[in-house]
């Protein structure tokens, strides 16, 4: 049981190497191959959680090896919390995308699923790591996994896919420089050691210098306003099968290891006195948020309306950190699990609704709504949730948020995260409306009806569409919808359920 | 003021790479020079971490080496982490520098071009 | 104080509803007769809950229901105490009349798409139901939140290009006002007080500054003051009008705008309390611009010729009159604010079903053209002049009792300006509600073809709201004790019980 915690990255990361030689010989098997890694990765998770929750936090030391020797996995309430998240919803988003995989993934499903393997192999190790320099290593393994997987989605996929590996390699880079400086001040790379260093002694300039470089870092990589210019073409043109993959874990675990640096390895209130990175991300995360869901309004294409909405979300996250007092943490946290599920479901319904329609501009889908009952009530509950209406999990992370910030005076986060909400509603309310307040169209209009990248992959049969796509459109087969449903009905439960979490998991994982 | 420049030199010399690194990725309409940039820029941070680690007159970590057998004295082994440390960066950096050429390879054989003015013009379409 | 006693009928009474919304959702069109009986039985079935909870909320035994932790420390739960019966019983009563109403008018008007009419329909209630009988401010908020969204739906049922506009202006102002609400809320909750609702207000003595009181007034009264239309933040009223017309009797004599109120009502009394707005001063804003609303709407409402949007105007002075006398924060008053929200609901909702009526027999909507249609449809213009009656307070209608006591505690907190309001906008009623009446008795009609009554679904609700108007006017606590309800509010939030002065005045 000791050795429960190795197989959340572990399963996936050893599977990863097996699946692709395994397409080779048996290619139906790569599949539930895959999905076995991951749910083996989120089984141990809860198991982990259920322990962290029953005896504390610990630590689990790789092969037995002490730091600062080995390498040390900390596991507390968050990181148990957070990786159950990731890998719950990335095991729904593979079930549900497996037929676009299948179309996207050509010949090599092998090399497909491995990629995704990876991706969560690396996503649970930056979650779980207490050591520096590995999360610098899972970093870089999370992300050339999703290089690679935004690139296989078609000709803007390849340019997309190339500047994200640019982006995202400064963003890796500057992070390991940042982490030198810390090594090099401290002579450590042991999260819990290097804070209780950086605590006892006067932060030196290349402490602050490191501090600087290790969050512009991990900026880029969860796109920060103004570091997000990569990601609304990565997501709109990343494989229906990755996007969702991608979007709701992808740049969370970046911003959760943010969370984590401000948690575990510089100490308390660090970053509100010399170095002003709280206030820094403060601002930027105000800006993000506004600019996010304004962008989002004003794009026609529902995936790239979906990416600009997601900067908004992450900005959101990033205020959490610069606020830091314990509530704006957990509520930052939260939002990392209620992001994931609400953004995961609106992701999936658009990989449904482009299975079925082949289409993505929102004002080519009204009608669908009643046509696609599950697909489109999945995506109204996301929709829901993400505009933050009582009961659902949106409500709460901003809930918190702006209780955070009543509690530190800065009226400002209050007002934004607050009118964030009227923001959100201006574009997922107008998609709903499309959706099911307006009569289908005989004809998709603008050239993007069924774009390049999907043409290639349907089915000759199905394209070009003659007339009246989305009046012939049905529901999504039911192991599509499935998983889509239970991930719209996690954003539902998640918000109901949020006290127990928030006091049972959150702010005592917070509380130094 | 030359001693303060000897004692700052690592960091001024990486500031150097790093910057002429991001100008090849920022600045530079060639795929090929934006990965060339990308390597430039992860071999700036690997210097900077084994100049780090440099010690005046010091050897290699081994203990039975030039010292003699019984001798233990860390002043003079030069810190070992660190090399180990950028053993696995530049496995990572060769990575990430092979997969970016692979994109590149299988760019030029959809677009027929790497400069990326072109590129972007192609995906407006 | 009351106790409260564990029971699970305050969580059946919003069950309930959005049961039936589920039922209706998966009845398939060709069982129509089947998916819009669920509505009528649910009513029926929600109104024998809430009547069982009477007797309690009445001898202190306040039914409650405690459902989850909802965020830490404060739970989400449902309490029937007398102010929330009140809300409640007038919410299960009418629904039983707009549900067999609907269904007559649905058909009659060949709404398409009526399953999801039904559904948002039976969803909206049970937000409604919640918004009653929530404990606290935080229950109070998401119900109010749900409340806005499930009525959407209905707003925009027609789906033409005004309908989603209007749509989009509901959400605008409703989605703001839940905004406010939220932070006003939250402020509350991050201060550490807690969000209980308590007869008599929890702010007084919690030791906050004027200025933050002030803040919190200002969120929290905005907040629901969207919904309850006060002006300047009425407009979305009027436009809402494209929806169908049980939608519209909905939204005005039920569910939506009596939230506001019911919300006012909640936040003046329940969370500040007499003694602090009058403290404050925030009474006199609030007053002030009530009775202004009050008057303007009511002039309005003489400009417009479409029907419907004379009743919508109608319904802003109204609800006004409810606001102000929440503001004018004596015992009297609140017991006339109560009983106005049960008696201007079951009055106007009796004029939007005449209204309704009329359209789906005649496709008429301007008050000019309803000549002579009080010969052709004499049960609904009946109906429709009884209940204009009512709303101009003519004894012994059920708007003239709850004028009184208004007009009564006006003068009981030495408020005249105010009292003179409220005689005034009787004047304005008449005014904008009697020409209708006399051109459809009085005048003969243009047209040959001559209409009959409508169905029956449509004229028997008519009469029955009508009458409920008439008996409560004569006598208010049969069979539910409204007045008494009200009393009993009252005399909980002025524990005094004597003579109250307002604003020092």
């Amino acid at each position: 049981m000791d050795q429960i915690p190795v197989f959340i990255p572990g399963a996936p990361l050893l599977l990863s190497l097996v699946v692709p030689l395994l397409g080779r010989a048996w290619r139906r098997s790569v599949f539930p191959v895959a999905a076995l890694g991951i749910a083996l990765s989120a089984l141990a998770s809860a198991f982990t959680l259920d322990r962290v929750l029953e005896g504390g936090p610990f630590r689990y030391w790789l092969g037995g090896w002490a730091p600062p020797v080995g390498i040390e996995y900390a596991l507390d309430e968050v990181s148990a919390f957070v990786s159950l998240a990731i890998t719950s919803v990335a095991l729904l988003a593979l079930i549900s995308t497996r037929r676009w995989a299948e179309r996207e993934a050509g010949d090599r499903p092998g090399v497909f699923y491995g990629l995704a393997l990876l991706l969560v192999a690396g996503l649970t190790g930056i979650v779980l790591t207490g050591d520096l320099f590995n999360l610098f290593v899972f970093l870089e393994i999370a992300s050339l996994a999703a290089y690679g997987l935004v690139f296989i989605g078609g000709r803007k996929a390849m340019v997309a896919g190339f500047r994200y590996l640019i982006i995202g390699s400064i963003g890796g880079t500057l992070y390991l420089l940042g982490v030198g400086f810390i090594y090099f001040a401290t002579g450590t790379l042991s999260m819990a050691e290097a804070q209780e260093l950086l605590g006892s002694s006067e932060s030196g300039r290349a402490v602050q210098a490191g501090a600087a470089f290790i969050f512009a870092g991990l900026g880029l990589k969860m796109g920060l306003v103004p570091l997000h210019l990569w990601l609304p073409d990565a997501y709109e043109h990343a494989p229906s099968s990755v996007n969702s993959l991608i979007a709701p874990v992808m740049t969370k675990v970046a911003g959760y290891a943010m969370l984590r640096m401000t948690l575990s390895v510089f100490p308390p209130g660090y970053f509100t006195g010399a170095v002003p990175i709280a206030d820094a991300l403060l601002v930027l995360g105000l800006i993000g948020i506004v600019f996010g869901s304004v962008a989002a309004a004003a794009q026609s294409d529902l995936r790239r309306m979906l990416a600009y909405s997601s900067i908004s979300q992450l900005a959101f996250i990033a205020v959490g950190i610069g606020l830091g007092t314990p509530l704006a943490l957990a509520a930052a946290l939260l939002h990392v699990a209620n992001h994931a599920a609400m953004k995961g479901t609106l992701f999936l319904a658009a990989a449904s609704i482009r299975l079925r329609v082949g289409l993505q501009r929102t004002h080519n889908l009204a009608g669908l709504g009643p046509r696609m009952p599950v697909t489109m009530g999945a995506f109204a509950v996301g929709a829901v949730a993400m505009v933050g209406i009582p009961p659902t999990a949106g409500f709460f992370s901003k809930w918190y948020m702006a209780q955070a910030g009543l509690q530190a005076g800065q009226w400002i986060v209050v007002a934004v995260v607050l009118a964030s909400s009227l923001l959100t509603a201006v574009y997922l309310f107008r998609a709903l409306e499309q959706v099911y307040l307006r009569p289908a169209k005989p004809e998709p209009s603008g050239r993007h009806h069924n774009g390049e990248d999907a043409e290639e992959h349907q089915p000759p049969s199905a394209a070009p569409p003659v007339r009246g796509v989305v009046a012939r459109a049905s529901e999504a087969p039911w192991d599509v919808w499935v998983p889509l449903a239970l991930l719209a009905a996690a954003t539902v439960a998640l918000g109901v359920f949020n006290a127990a979490i928030m006091e049972r998991v959150l702010l005592p994982g917070v509380t130094p | 003021m030359i001693e303060d420049f000897a004692a700052r030199f690592p960091y001024i010399a990486t500031a150097i790479l790093l910057v002429i690194g991001l100008y090849g990725m920022m600045g530079k309409r060639s795929l090929v020079k934006q990965v060339i940039g990308l390597t430039i820029f992860q071999s700036a941070v690997i210097l900077f971490f084994i100049s780090g680690s440099l010690l005046e007159g010091a050897t290699l970590p081994i203990l039975h080496g030039v010292h003699g057998p019984e001798h233990a004295d860390p002043d003079d082994f030069v810190n070992p982490l660190p090399h180990v440390l950028m053993l696995t960066a530049i496995v990572v950096g060769v990575g990430i520098t092979g997969v970016a050429l692979s994109f590149l390879i299988s760019i030029y054989r959809e677009f027929g071009t790497l400069d990326e003015r072109e590129l972007l013009d192609e995906m407006r379409k | 104080m009351t106790g409260t006693t564990p029971s699970v009928l305050p969580l059946a009474a919003v069950l309930v509803p959005a049961l039936a919304a589920a039922l209706a959702a998966l009845t398939t069109e060709r069982r129509r007769n089947l998916r819009d009986a669920w509505a009528t039985l649910a009513g029926a079935l929600m109104t024998v809950i809430v009547v069982a909870m009477l007797a309690g909320a009445l001898d202190g035994r306040v039914h409650r229901t405690s459902l989850v932790e909802i965020a830490p420390g404060v739970e989400l739960a449902l309490r029937a105490d007398p102010a929330g019966m009140i809300f409640g019983l007038l919410v299960s009563v009418l629904w039983v009349a707009a549900g067999v109403y609907a269904v007559g008018y649905m058909r009659g008007e060949h709404e398409r798409k009526q399953t999801r009419f039904f559904t948002a329909f039976g969803l909206s209630i049970a937000a409604a139901a919640g918004v009653a009988l929530a404990e606290n401010l935080l229950t109070f908020v998401v119900f109010y939140e749900l409340l806005s969204l499930f009525t959407y739906p209905l707003v925009t049922h027609r789906e033409t290009e005004s309908a989603l506009s209007a749509g989009r202006k509901y959400l605008a102002y409703t989605l703001s006002g839940g905004v406010l609400l939220i932070g006003g809320t939250a402020w509350i909750y991050t201060l550490g007080i807690d969000g209980t609702f308590q007869a008599g207000g929890f702010l007084e003595g919690a030791g906050l500054s004027r200025a933050t009181e002030w803040g919190l007034f200002v969120l929290l009264a905005a907040g629901v003051g969207v919904k309850a239309a006060v002006m300047p933040l009425h407009s979305w009223l009027p436009s809402a009008m494209v929806a169908p017309t049980p939608v519209s009797a909905l939204l005005h004599a039920v569910a939506v705008v009596k939230a506001g109120v019911f919300g006012m009502m909640r936040v003046g009394v329940f969370v500040f309390g007499a003694a602090l707005l009058e403290d404050m001063g925030a009474w006199l804003l609030l007053a002030v611009l009530s009775a202004a609303t009050l008057l303007i709407g009511s002039m309005l409402a003489l400009r417009h010729d479409n029907l419907k949007r004379r009743l919508a105007y109608s319904t802003i002075s109204h609800l006004a009159y409810i606001v102000l006398g929440v503001a004018l924060i004596g015992p009297l008053a609140l017991t006339g604010a109560l009983l106005h929200i049960v008696g201007h609901g079951v009055t106007k909702i009796t004029l939007f079903f005449a209204a309704g009526a009329i359209h789906v027999r005649t496709h008429k909507e301007n008050v000019s053209e309803l000549d002579g249609i009080g010969r052709q449809m004499p049960v609904t213009m009946g109906a429709f002049t009884a209940a204009a009656l009512s709303m101009v307070g003519i004894p012994p209608f059920v708007l003239f009792t709850s004028k009184l006591y208004l007009a009564w505690g006006a003068a009981e907190v030495g408020q005249q300006a105010f009292l003179v309001v409220y005689l005034l906008s009787g004047v304005l009623a008449a005014g904008y509600l009697f020409p209708i009446v006399f051109r459809a008795f009085w005048r003969s009609s243009p047209d040959h073809p001559r209409y009959g009554e409508a169905d029956v679904r449509m004229v028997g609700p008519i009469a029955v709201t009508a009458a409920l108007a008439l008996l409560w006017g004569i006598a208010p606590d049969f069979p539910l004790g409204f007045l008494e309800l009200a009393s009993r509010v009252a005399a909980d939030a002025f524990p005094g019980a004597g003579v109250m002065t307002a604003g020092g005045g």
